[in-house]
């Protein structure tokens, strides 16, 4: 989460004090990622000095009255964020995945299993999402969106479990093939290289 | 108060090289005010849990209790009267009667248990009303869209004093904002008192539910456990 580009679009709304940002920005977020009055003062520093934003006043010491705004600079930097897409490229380092895949290669584990703990815990989770979701009742539009955002990705998961059980299951009732050793970047990549 | 309980129950289809079992040693209790969900691949034995479960089908052998009733001590006539009065089902695919109303729909399980047509209409309108379909009463199936039409199925299926409600993925044919409404319904039914069985293979569906079973080549393999409180995921990061 960019708690920089959180705090511009908080003050692209208008000047604010330092305490009301961080206010703003747990609202905003549905409480789901707080924030310590810390990490705030010392993004709202960054970006001063990085000229996105500037304060009303010369006062050096970082007190709750000093007020920010956005500057022409920042404005154009939070427009062009928006709109950069994150780096979903590469597949992220998956704990989840590397325990899947050295649990094949343990001899006498029962990789079921293994899957299931995975996927009880992961739908434990979900099952507490939703009761957040459920509690509010669809009032908070950015509650429902952080909380639909963690569903998803969880689900997401879950569902990688039941193609690799079905996966796991189908190969243990076929014989073996031989192994293609023309995909070798695609296997480093999704961390099978031998 | 349990409202359902599955005791030891198997299921075996056909004979010999060709026998199937698709539900072995499944014990389950509900309670009433509850939503157990039942997660599994298809194949896995979990819709035919939800048939015996709905006296739909008999179980090779265990024993099944709807509201404390020992399913195998019934009468066919008093199964179905059971049926009718006690228990809703939904469906994947809806399963209304296309030359019927929305509230028509609804009343129907109450007209065929001998309620008359005024009172049945009069339930019918208020289940519809509760699930914020009062406008939608004098359509017809065809006149409303999917996420609509399942809410009308669920209406039907918790008219009158039905307290168990068993529905096979539920929103199988929805998007996800249909499919959440109708978990909510589920969900706020469930708050009234009703004891719900919801089979899907679906892990947000699922996660309505105040305990999901996985299910697995026919066996109960593994539950959730009862989760802490929401403060345990939003007092994260401080």
């Amino acid at each position: 989460m960019s708690v920089r580009h959180a705090l511009l679009a908080l003050l692209s709304e208008g000047p604010k004090y330092g305490l009301q940002l961080r206010e703003e920005f747990e609202a905003g977020t549905g409480e789901v990622w707080p924030l310590n009055i810390g990490q705030v003062y010392t993004t709202l520093q960054r970006l001063e000095r990085d000229g996105l934003i500037e304060s009303d006043d010369d006062d050096e010491r970082d007190s709750p009255q000093k007020r920010f705004r956005i500057t022409a600079d920042g404005e154009h930097e939070l427009a062009a964020w928006l709109r950069t897409p994150p780096d979903m490229s590469s597949p992220p380092r998956d704990e989840l995945v590397i325990k899947v895949l050295v649990a094949l290669r343990v001899p006498g584990t029962d990789v079921p299993e293994v899957i299931q703990a995975h996927r009880r815990y992961l739908v434990e989770l979900m099952q507490q999402w939703t009761r957040i979701k459920d509690a509010d009742a669809g009032r908070d539009v950015a509650l429902g969106l952080a909380v639909d955002a963690e569903l998803f990705r969880l689900d997401a998961v879950v569902r990688w479990l039941d193609a690799a059980d079905g996966r796991i299951k189908r190969a243990a009732a076929e014989p073996p093939k031989a192994a293609r050793d023309d995909l070798p970047r695609l296997r480093m990549r999704a961390g099978t290289a031998r | 108060m349990s409202m359902l309980e599955l005791r030891q129950v198997s299921k075996v289809y056909g004979q010999g090289a060709a026998e199937v079992h698709a539900l072995r040693d499944v014990s389950v209790e509900v309670d009433a005010a509850t939503m157990v969900a039942v997660m599994g691949p298809s194949g896995s034995g979990k819709s035919t849990l939800l048939t015996i479960a709905g006296s739909l089908e008999e179980p090779t052998c265990g024993q099944v209790l709807v509201a404390g009733n020992d399913l195998a001590a019934m009468s066919r006539n008093e199964k179905a009267r059971l049926r009718r009065k006690s228990i809703g089902y939904v469906f994947q695919d809806f399963n209304l009667l296309p030359g019927l109303t929305a509230a028509e729909n609804v009343a129907l399980p109450l007209e065929l248990d001998g309620v008359s047509s005024r009172k049945a209409r009069q339930a019918g309108l208020a289940a519809l009303d509760a699930l914020g379909l009062a406008d939608r009463a004098s359509h017809y199936p065809d006149q409303l869209s999917g996420g609509e039409r399942q809410r009308v199925a669920i209406a039907r299926a918790v008219v009158g004093d039905r307290r168990l409600l068993l529905a096979d993925e539920p929103s199988g044919a929805l998007d996800s904002e249909n499919s959440e409404t109708v978990m909510r319904m589920i969900h706020a039914a469930c708050k009234q008192g009703v004891a719900a069985v919801v089979v899907t293979h679906d892990a947000q569906l699922a996660s309505w539910a105040d305990r999901v079973i996985f299910i697995r080549d026919g066996r109960i393999v593994d539950q959730t456990a009862p989760a802490p409180g929401p403060e345990s995921l939003l007092g994260q990061g401080r």
